[in-house]
């Protein structure tokens, strides 16, 4: 029985090599992600689709797209303008800029291990169902890179080099949306943070001072912090659960969040729970980056919260504002939390324009 | 997302080593021990009245004491699905399955099992052995409990908001993890807290439907009755209130509808 299936596959695989012959038999390089040590320790697989695998070739495109303000109708912004990787690939200010000098509503969220995304909702709002499609919205939105794709396409099209290089990631030098944005997914797949001061010390490589032994019992305990449900723990090194949660900051909307998207109201003020990895390079905070400092966002829990329909069940001790955490007890946490900044993801040259 | 990964090996390679040993007697003669598909459909009411994701969110249950309350979020693990025969021989699924209410996921768990008739029981959480184990699936579902906890896997999580005694809508949240004490560097535990559910004797038959019920009102009612205004949230570093879920978790499983 083995031995029949194998001469099917053998004589369908030769009657496939036949009919290639008559185009070509270039074929981009595969270039799979490396998985760090510490998500293979602990999570499942990221995710990769099928129809459009990470490729040496297109991986390189990807990121010649991002860094290209081509894609903006003024040539003057890119991805990377917004999404800097010296900012752990999100910028420094509350919201963000486009290239009419109008700023949007939203936080320009940081950009690291998004192939771990398992529900595969992107953006603050869930509004993207792809890391593909997400990469279609900013550049047609008025606020960010204000251009259009049939423009885009036309001067992808017409430029000396793309062309030759779409042909060398998906053996086409017809240019599309789709291709573009596939290849600008494969970028972003490729920008992994795995190597904190934690991810060593969860490795046996490094050692927490007692400060952050003790930053990390706040998160971790039910009546102290009880960050854990909501933003991962030592054996989910992601540090988000990637879920759209009301933490708690408006007692009314101005911005729906999820809600906006789902249309069901018990989704209103509700947001992505962002990473806690490189918060030392990613200030300001929070979906409308509200919050200058992460002592803000630290008082935000421990007394800040408001009281909402939809605020998560996990809030504590809302009507006294919080989890109530002494002085002492928010500087730990605040010295835990920076041991999830990874130094070398901002500066790695893979990375970088 | 994976939902059952194997969990002892042993265990598992004895199924293995059992099934073949069935289906070379399937070979000899069909009529012996031939498979059949047994599929675990997980339902949940609150006495008796059905209860999916689509109800949740809305502040529209009464439990025993009297406290209102909604559900918003739920999902739990059953594990070591048993099926002893009338010699009182074990098959052990060396499995678990993470029932989520919320997303609808984990609502069906599908096995092979020799035809026949057997008293089919399973674990409510996983056994101490089981829950000192290393699950990707349940990490990167973020279904932990840290290890100044006493490590392992939540049991259970069931979020929701009740009216309290000052008329206002309040967060609780009903986890179910190992009891433990001295939460910290060196927590002990003062009891087991997971529990097996005995659905009794079901005949397994070609492609056999078994319906499990959660009645999610019995978690409040028998033998503790659960004040929310007293017991509603940090209650997983509080052994009391863990004791206080076995307890009452053992009336909460019932074996509903068996069809073929």
């Amino acid at each position: 029985m083995q031995k029949r299936f194998y001469l099917i596959s053998a004589l369908i695989l030769t009657c496939l090599s036949c009919s290639s012959d008559d185009t070509t038999s270039y074929e981009p390089v595969p270039q799979p992600l490396t998985i760090p040590q510490i998500f293979s320790d602990h999570i499942i697989p990221p995710i990769i689709p099928t129809n459009n695998p990470q490729t040496v070739e297109g991986v390189a495109l990807g990121k010649k797209l991002f860094f290209d303000t081509i894609l903006s109708s003024d040539g003057t912004q890119a991805c990377a303008s917004c999404h800097a990787p010296q900012n752990a690939f999100t910028d420094n200010t509350a919201t963000s800029v486009g290239i009419d000098g109008v700023f949007g509503t939203r936080n320009a969220m940081p950009l690291f291990n998004l192939a771990w995304n398992y529900n595969e909702r992107f953006n603050w709002d869930g509004t993207a169902l792809s890391l593909e499609r997400q990469a279609e919205e900013p550049v047609e939105n008025p606020i960010e890179l204000h251009s259009n794709w049939d423009s885009v396409v036309s001067r992808l099209q017409a430029h000396p080099e793309y062309p030759e290089l779409f042909r060398l990631a998906f053996k086409t030098t017809t240019i599309t949306k789709e291709l573009t944005t596939k290849a600008i997914a494969q970028f972003e797949r490729t920008l992994i943070s795995a190597n904190s001061k934690f991810d060593n010390y969860t490795l046996g490589n490094a050692t927490l001072t007692a400060q952050e032994l003790n930053g990390l019992d706040v998160f971790l305990r039910e009546d102290k912090g009880d960050c854990f449900h909501c933003h991962g723990n030592p054996s989910n090194p992601l540090w988000t659960d990637n879920l759209f949660h009301n933490n708690g900051l408006d007692a009314t909307f101005t911005d729906l969040g999820l809600g906006s998207v789902t249309g069901d109201p018990n989704d209103n003020g509700k947001f992505k729970s962002p990473s806690l990895r490189n918060l030392a390079f990613t200030a300001p905070y929070m979906h409308d980056g509200r919050f200058s400092t992460l002592d803000e966002v630290i008082n935000h829990y421990s007394e800040g919260l408001q009281n909402s329909a939809t605020i998560d069940p996990l809030m504590k001790q809302i009507a006294q504002g919080g989890v109530q955490l002494t002085d002492e007890d928010k500087a730990y946490l605040k010295a835990f939390l920076l041991t999830l900044s990874d130094a070398s993801f901002i500066t790695n040259p893979l990375y970088h324009n | 997302m994976t939902t059952a990964i194997p969990m002892k090996k042993i265990l598992t390679l004895t199924l293995i080593i059992l099934l073949s040993f069935t289906s070379c007697s399937e070979d000899n003669d069909d009529n012996l021990s031939s498979q059949s598909t047994a599929t675990f459909n997980f339902t949940h009411n609150w006495d008796g009245t059905l209860i999916t994701n689509a109800n949740f969110n809305s502040i529209a249950y009464t439990n025993a004491k009297g406290n209102l309350l909604s559900i918003e979020r739920l999902r739990y693990i059953i594990s070591d699905i048993t099926f002893t025969s009338s010699t009182n021989e074990s098959i052990v699924l060396d499995n678990y399955n993470l029932v989520d209410v919320t997303n609808n996921s984990g609502l069906s768990y599908t096995t092979e099992i020799p035809t026949g008739s057997y008293n089919v029981s399973f674990t409510f959480g996983l056994d101490n052995e089981d829950n000192a184990e290393n699950y990707l699936d349940l990490n990167s579902a973020s279904f932990n409990v840290p290890d100044i906890m006493g490590g392992g896997y939540h049991y259970m999580q069931f979020d929701g908001k009740f009216i309290n005694t000052s008329n206002e809508e309040q967060g609780f949240n009903y986890h179910a993890i190992r009891a433990v004490d001295n939460a910290g560097t060196n927590p002990t535990f003062p009891q087991d807290t997971f529990f097996s559910v005995d659905l009794g004797t079901i005949t397994i038959s070609a492609n056999t439907e078994i319906e499990v019920q959660m009645n999610i009102a019995e978690w409040f009612k028998n033998p503790n009755l659960w004040d929310l205004n007293v017991f509603n949230q940090m209650l997983m570093p509080n052994s009391t209130a863990q004791i206080m879920m076995f307890d009452n978790g053992q009336s909460v499983f019932s074996l509903g509808t068996v069809s073929q």
